[in-house]
């Protein structure tokens, strides 16, 4: 449907051990599209994800990100893309400032290239007043707005962005996908991974994951269709409800799996 | 009442958390706390469990000063913080155990209580919290808040970070539990949430907005709500943000929510001036205001 | 009282559910105890040594023979000139060089007078001091022998004894300090984390509204630890008694009593330190940059405190480790009770008393 696919993935699996964390998803994201990928906690999406931004070697299938191979081309992949999640985005003791200048060098962008973008962005944002104030006195909205920023800083193709606006203000939020909507104008491709289904009426297309697989994917309004309901999270709903094979009781066992790693960070003596 | 709040301010350092706020809740309500992050809601809680002190206002639960009493408030009240804490290297029923023994309870006496959502979690009993899935989570934390029969139940935002079939199972218990007499507090950033509480209060930036079922709260709305549509998302918003008239211009989800200043609007004129633009498959028709717009309406 | 036990039990299920931290709390002691006593060691075994004979005479063989059959020496070279001394050091085959004059057996029979030059390579200095030190002792040894059949007059031979470590075994100056170190340790640190990992949780928000009392919430911490600690300390006596072989000649009662002392002491100090952090790592790296470290260096364990600059022998007054080695040391190895021990004892306690009146004064029922 859009011009030329910048996420081309086919039966991409990820296997630990026994347990099939994705199982075989194929999917297209085209260029300049705002993706959705959906699912419920633990559905396999974090680690769908972590395999096309170049982190997660895959156990089989094929898949392209920006025209790169993700078995073997992860270090282009990671020049060519974007990342930013709710949890980590900026450092908080760093100015923002600093911060942008930061992340501009990771990415080996020059001295003046930096300073360039730099100026480019405080204005946009309306950040000249807190240029030199730290990261962490900014309200939240203006953090994730930087952070977008940033993360956009060395002109990526594909912009993966991490449940990108939960908990913030109504007003800030359609902020946040106006700037979405901008990047994606300007033939950026956003992939917006959530589990809040509000989030994921803004995009154009949207694949939803349950344990593993792609169960559906479409665009919002004719998911809607599809399933007769008023909003994607009825939507969701359904899909989780139906008595497909993916969810039934055995729902906690397989989430717990993907939770585990949780419980190192209370071993004091253990580092 | 169950809940009285009356000008209830607190600062930390320079930021103003809450800002004289004052609202009461009646016994039995199941009433909503709907704000963004950093709004103060958490502050709010502290305040009402007795883990902080306001720096202005007074405020009860059950009937007791949430300064003075506040032994007696402990007795009587249910947390659950914001954060899944519970000890993770204790199994399910351990956990509960141990909340049940220090509130002097015991799981039998009070089991017909959260019997409903134990029996979800109880499969899993000998499982370590720390291992569950985020929903089991959340049950084991409501099973522990409520062991011991509170008067008030305090809920700082349950449902962050919850898949949406746990959440909506979530509220369903929320309800149940009403049913049996226990007040609800409950906050959320989630403006969908809100729909479901007897009465919400709108809060921002310490500030409340306003008060009220959610069916008055929409009614509030000052304008005729559009919902505007076309083949351009980006666009269709620069241009409807471009048009003399427009009073509000907000996507929302795949329309973009417009209102107009004047009273006499004419869809069909807006419809020629996006077409004038070179925009197509424009789609505008009347909708019914949300909580979110009513938000974003009043934080103006 | 149900609600206390809970929470004890509680605490119990954190502390055996935490294998790693377990084994780390059993496995240091045991650790720690062989690493000082076998490897880290003051006593000299088996020292390599050189000889450079000037004389090679039937006295300096004597001697020779001597100080290699003992079990301190093993004779390692025989060197020929004075040059070849600073290459046997340098090349680091031996420790120590005897340097025996010319005509030394003459000298030493005809005059009454011969030199030995002892040698040694103090880049270790405590290494280099025992050596001399030995050799010392076993020349004097061979001349006291000689002189036997005649008598000089008016001879002062001193005679040293080594009171209450005849052998001068290390391992018994460790212990008292090791035993130290791991009960505060385990006491401080632990019980500090402990609480800490409460507050990151957040599960501190629920205890806090709940009707458990501070005082509960704090000596239901400390008790898993009080416990833990004395399982360690007694683990540590035995292994000094039977591997070691190491007597306590003072009273086992009083030994007890004294760490449980000790303990209550490094408990109350955790207390108030998980007060003043609000992570675990901090809780940590206090407890190791402000407990332990002055432990191991001001407390005597390995410096001696006399041989400190003043200043610092004033700090290490305030350092509770200071005045649990001494009543260790007073109690194992010297055999006193507790009519020599007041001072220290008393001291102990009342620092016990202050820490615990301050941690629960600061324990706050509320969140800041």
């Amino acid at each position: 449907m859009k011009k030329e696919n910048v996420i081309q993935a086919k039966n991409l699996t990820k296997k630990f051990g026994d347990f099939t964390a994705v199982d075989a998803i194929t999917f297209e994201v085209g260029q300049g599209e705002i993706f959705g990928f959906l699912g419920a906690n633990g559905a396999g999406k974090t680690t769908a994800m972590k395999m096309l931004i170049g982190i997660s070697i895959p156990t089989s299938g094929a898949a392209e990100v920006a025209n790169f191979d993700v078995f073997t081309q992860a270090e282009e992949i990671k020049k060519n893309i974007g990342y930013m999640s709710q949890k980590f985005a900026l450092y908080d003791d760093l100015t923002v400032k600093e911060n942008i200048t930061f992340y501009g060098g990771i990415y080996g962008l020059s001295r003046e290239r930096i300073k360039e973008k730099r100026c480019q962005l405080v204005e946009e944002l309306g950040l000249q007043e807190v240029v030199d104030e730290l990261v962490s006195s900014l309200p939240l909205g203006w953090k994730q707005k930087l952070a977008f920023s940033v993360a956009l800083l060395h002109e990526p193709k594909i912009i993966f962005l991490d449940e990108p606006t939960g908990g913030v203000d109504p007003i800030t939020r359609r902020q946040f996908w106006e700037m979405i909507y901008k990047t994606a104008n300007d033939g950026t491709t956003v992939f917006v991974t959530t589990h809040y289904m509000d989030e994921a009426e803004y995009c154009d297309r949207v694949s939803i994951m349950v344990n593993g697989k792609i169960e559906a994917l479409d665009t919002p309004k004719k998911l809607k269709e599809q399933f007769e309901a008023e909003t994607m999270n009825d939507v969701f709903l359904k899909l989780a409800r139906s008595p497909s094979p993916a969810l039934p009781k055995g729902k906690g066992e397989i989430n717990s799996n993907l939770n585990e790693y949780e419980l190192k960070k209370s071993s004091p003596l253990g580092r | 009442m169950s809940i009285t709040i009356s000008n209830i301010s607190k600062s930390y350092k320079e930021v103003n958390a809450l800002n004289n706020i004052s609202f009461e809740v009646k016994k039995g309500e199941l009433f909503g706390l709907i704000g963004p992050d950093g709004a103060g809601k958490t502050t709010l809680f502290r305040i009402l469990t007795t883990l902080l002190i306001a720096d202005e206002g007074e405020a009860t639960v059950a009937g007791f000063d949430v300064v003075n009493d506040y032994k007696s408030i402990r007795n009587h009240v249910g947390y659950m913080p914001g954060r899944f804490s519970l000890y993770q290297d204790l199994t399910v029923e351990e956990n509960l155990n141990f909340f049940a023994t220090i509130f002097g309870t015991t799981i039998e006496e009070n089991y017909d209580l959260i019997k409903d959502i134990y029996v979800q979690i109880e499969p899993f009993k000998n499982r370590r919290a720390g291992k569950l899935s985020g929903g089991m989570k959340q049950k084991l934390a409501l099973s522990c808040a409520l062991i011991h029969k509170p008067k008030v139940l305090f809920l700082d935002e349950p449902t962050t970070g919850v898949d949406p079939v746990s959440r909506k199972e979530f509220w369903e218990m929320l309800k149940r539990l009403q049913q049996k007499g226990i007040t609800i507090l409950v906050s959320t950033p989630y403006m969908d949430e809100a729909a479901l509480c007897d009465r919400i209060a709108l809060i921002q930036d310490g500030k409340i907005l306003e008060i009220d079922t959610p069916e008055e709260i929409v009614k509030h709305y000052p304008k005729t709500l559009y919902n505007v549509r076309a083949n351009k998302m980006y666009e269709l918003i620069e241009n409807l943000k471009g048009y003399e008239h427009q009073y509000s211009v907000y996507p929302f989800g795949e329309f973009v929510h417009y209102s107009d200043t004047r009273a006499d609007f004419d869809p069909e004129a807006l419809k020629q001036y996006l077409e004038a633009k070179k925009l197509t498959d424009i789609i505008i028709e009347i909708t019914e205001p949300t909580i979110e717009d009513t938000f974003m309406e009043l934080a103006k | 009282m149900k609600r206390f036990i809970g929470f004890v039990k509680k605490e119990f299920y954190h502390i055996f559910r935490d294998r790693r931290s377990l084994f780390i709390l059993f496995g240091m002691p045991i650790a720690q105890i062989m690493l000082f006593g076998f490897a880290i060691t003051n006593e000299i075994n088996n020292v390599d040594i050189a000889v450079l004979d000037h004389s090679k005479d039937a006295t300096t063989q004597e001697i020779i023979n001597k100080i290699s059959a003992s079990k301190y020496f093993s004779l390692k070279e025989i060197i020929e000139r004075e040059v070849d001394i600073e290459s046997v050091f340098k090349k680091g085959k031996v420790k120590a060089v005897l340097v025996f004059e010319k005509d030394f057996s003459k000298k030493f029979i005809k005059e009454n007078h011969a030199t030995v030059q002892i040698i040694t390579d103090a880049t270790d200095p405590n290494t280099a001091n025992t050596i001399s030190n030995f050799t010392s002792s076993i020349l004097k040894k061979y001349q006291q022998e000689l002189n036997k059949d005649v008598q000089i007059a008016y001879q002062i031979v001193p005679q040293t004894r080594m009171n209450y470590n005849p052998e001068l075994k290390s391992v018994f100056m460790f212990v008292p300090g090791v035993m130290t170190i791991i009960l505060m340790l385990v006491s401080a640190m632990m019980t500090s984390i402990s609480i800490t990992r409460e507050k990151e949780l957040g599960t501190m928000e629920i205890l806090l509204v709940s009707p458990l009392k501070p005082f509960q919430v704090i000596v239901g911490k400390v008790i898993p630890y009080i416990f833990l600690s004395v399982i360690n300390a007694i683990v540590i006596v035995l292994l000094s008694i039977f591997i070691f072989k190491m007597p306590i000649q003072g009273s086992l009662f009083l030994l007890g009593a004294e760490s449980v002392l000790f303990i209550v002491n490094a408990l109350s100090l955790g207390i108030l330190i998980s007060t003043i952090s609000k992570t675990q790592q901090t809780a940590m790296m206090v407890s190791l940059m402000g407990l332990m470290l002055p432990v191991i260096l001001l407390s005597g364990f390995i410096f001696p405190i006399t041989s400190m600059p003043l200043p610092l022998q004033l700090i290490s007054n305030i350092i509770p480790a200071k005045w649990f080695i001494i009543i260790l040391k007073g109690i194992m190895l010297k055999g006193v009770g507790l009519a020599y021990l007041w001072k220290e004892t008393l001291i102990l306690l009342a620092m016990t008393l202050f820490f615990i009146g301050v941690s629960i004064k600061k324990y706050k029922i509320r969140l800041e």
